[in-house]
């Protein structure tokens, strides 16, 4: 599904973000990626997406090339991948059915399509009741529950989920673990950047650890291996 | 998946269009004000812009139909014998660059006096102070000054007068009125460019979280670009209603004025129609372009898709 060979960044302010990373992660893997702030996690994370590109290195997304690929052909990427962040990026002004069904609509997808994912979705991370809801109205792991449902609505191969449960208590954490497992157990690849700790020491997956722009350690069912 | 059926991809090209229109026009509402500003500055730029156009075009035709109709009138001395007025009529014929030479008598000018002055003048018959003329016209306008000189070197002349200086003073005036309006114009294009652009930006940051997300779940570049382009095209457009019911107005107004004072005149307004259509399409053009322009400087910076 993922293959690096290689893959260098720098920024332009001169940061080297990744030094020569090489990893492959099959489809239907569950992987967390582990390290301190600023080893390039995000980075690591935002290529799967191309929000960034290599500078050196070659890099494969199902079968696409990250640094060839063409900008008009990154939202085509783009429909294969679902990406979950810390802080949901719901909108505002439309209530949960909208913030679901935005995903299909802006890809054009039919009317009819639409509304048989968006409710299947929406049943599936438990919230189909409360679809005509408006994000302030929801705590936060409602929001995490509609951003994630929003990622599968299209029902994409990867999903990538940038801290999802940085802005959760333990509890409604390991209901979004859960939620990440059954998306997981349908054959969809999730690769999870993480600080919890105990998500990564209790629910084993294989971890890839990035310090210093590599990879210091990967292992499959390994522990979380830091202190913080 | 349903790519291989064209109506359906027709159907939905619509509905996405609905959908572009649709949130560009609630964006205009939302900026209220900046939409104001701009929609203004579009309708002062488009104004001036239309009436511009009005004027010049108008003073080319008055130059062309005066320049076409330049004539070298010849004053034949009163002391010329028929014989030598005939000889005088060969030559200038006989010019090079000379299209035409009618001869008229003393006699027939005075009777075209009367005619358009009335018939005081007839007292004149008794002793006519007018001189034989040859009216000899050039092939081509820019050759009237050589054919007048070289004619005022025959014998048997009184004098040649032609619109020596009247007509490279309109010139004059014309190409440095020209120039001043079009820098005028353009600083002002600039300005109401610079204004929808500023409000294309306000919309853009509004939705910044929106289009983030449109670029995160696959939407095209087209996709998120369009409504923008949109609103931009709707701030031109409202821009240019008001220019071009105030010029067709205008023109209105000043052809049923002119146009009867001027029958008979060597040179001629242009006539409403097509003209006022065509300064209208071209102040709504020029709107719809400011207008996408405006929103494309815009995208090009804010929103890199």
């Amino acid at each position: 599904m993922i293959q690096m060979k290689n893959v260098y960044k720098k920024y332009p302010n001169g940061i080297v973000a990744l030094n020569g990373l090489n990893v492959e992660i099959a489809q239907g893997e569950f992987v967390y990626i582990v390290g301190p702030s600023g080893a390039g996690k995000s980075t690591f994370i935002k290529m799967m997406y191309r929000e960034e590109r290599p500078s050196s290195g070659q890099m494969l997304v199902d079968g696409k090339d990250i640094a060839k690929l063409k900008n008009r052909k990154v939202p085509f990427l783009r429909r294969d991948i679902g990406v979950v962040f810390q802080d949901f990026k719901l909108l505002p002004r439309l209530n949960v059915y909208e913030n679901v069904a935005f995903a299909l609509e802006v890809i054009e997808e039919k009317p009819q399509i639409i509304k048989e994912r968006v409710m299947e979705v929406l049943d599936m991370v438990g919230l189909k009741h409360k679809a005509k809801m408006f994000p302030r109205e929801l705590s936060g792991g409602e929001q995490q529950r509609v951003s994630i449902a929003r990622s599968i609505v299209n029902t994409p191969k990867v999903m990538i989920a940038d801290e999802p449960t940085g802005n959760l208590d333990p509890d409604t954490s390991w209901d979004i673990m859960n939620l990440f497992e059954q998306i997981n157990s349908t054959g969809t690849t999730i690769i999870m950047a993480t600080h919890n700790r105990e998500i990564v020491n209790k629910l084993r997956h294989r971890v890839i650890a990035i310090e210093g722009g590599l990879i210091v350690r990967d292992a499959a069912g390994g522990d979380y291996g830091y202190e913080d | 998946m349903y790519a291989t059926q064209p109506e359906v991809i027709t159907a939905m090209k619509i509905r996405t269009f609905g959908r572009h229109i649709k949130e560009s026009l609630k964006s205009l509402g939302r900026n209220g004000w900046m939409t104001f500003a701009s929609v203004s500055a579009v309708t002062v730029t488009l104004l001036l812009v239309g009436v511009f156009v009005m004027i010049m075009m108008n003073l080319n035709k008055v130059a062309d139909d005066l320049e076409n109709d330049v004539e070298i009138k010849v004053f034949v001395s009163l002391d010329a014998e028929e014989e030598d007025v005939a000889e005088l009529e060969e030559e200038i014929s006989g010019l090079e660059g000379v299209e035409s030479a009618d001869f008229s008598t003393k006699e027939e000018e005075l009777t075209d006096l009367v005619l358009d002055f009335g018939e005081e003048l007839s007292l004149f018959e008794q002793s006519n102070p007018l001189f034989d003329v040859f009216y000899v016209k050039a092939t081509e306008p820019q050759q009237t000054e050589t054919v007048a000189n070289e004619i005022a070197a025959f014998e048997y002349i009184e004098d040649v007068e032609y619109g020596e200086g009247k007509i490279e003073k309109l010139f004059n005036f014309l190409n440095a009125g020209r120039n001043v309006g079009l820098i005028l114009i353009l600083a002002l294009l600039f300005t109401a460019m610079f204004l929808i652009s500023n409000t294309i930006r306000i919309t853009i940051v509004a939705r910044r979280t929106e289009i983030e997300i449109m670029k995160l779940v696959g939407a095209t570049n087209w996709f998120v670009r369009v409504p923008f382009i949109l609103e931009g095209m709707w701030l031109g457009i409202l821009g240019s209603i008001i220019p071009i019911g105030l010029v067709v107005l205008l023109y209105q107004k000043i052809t049923e004025f002119v146009q009867p004072r001027l029958s008979g005149e060597l040179f001629q307004l242009l006539e409403f129609s097509p003209f006022i259509y065509q300064v209208s399409a071209l102040i709504l053009a020029m709107g719809v372009f400011i207008g996408i322009w405006g929103s494309f400087m815009s995208i090009r910076k804010f929103l890199r898709v």
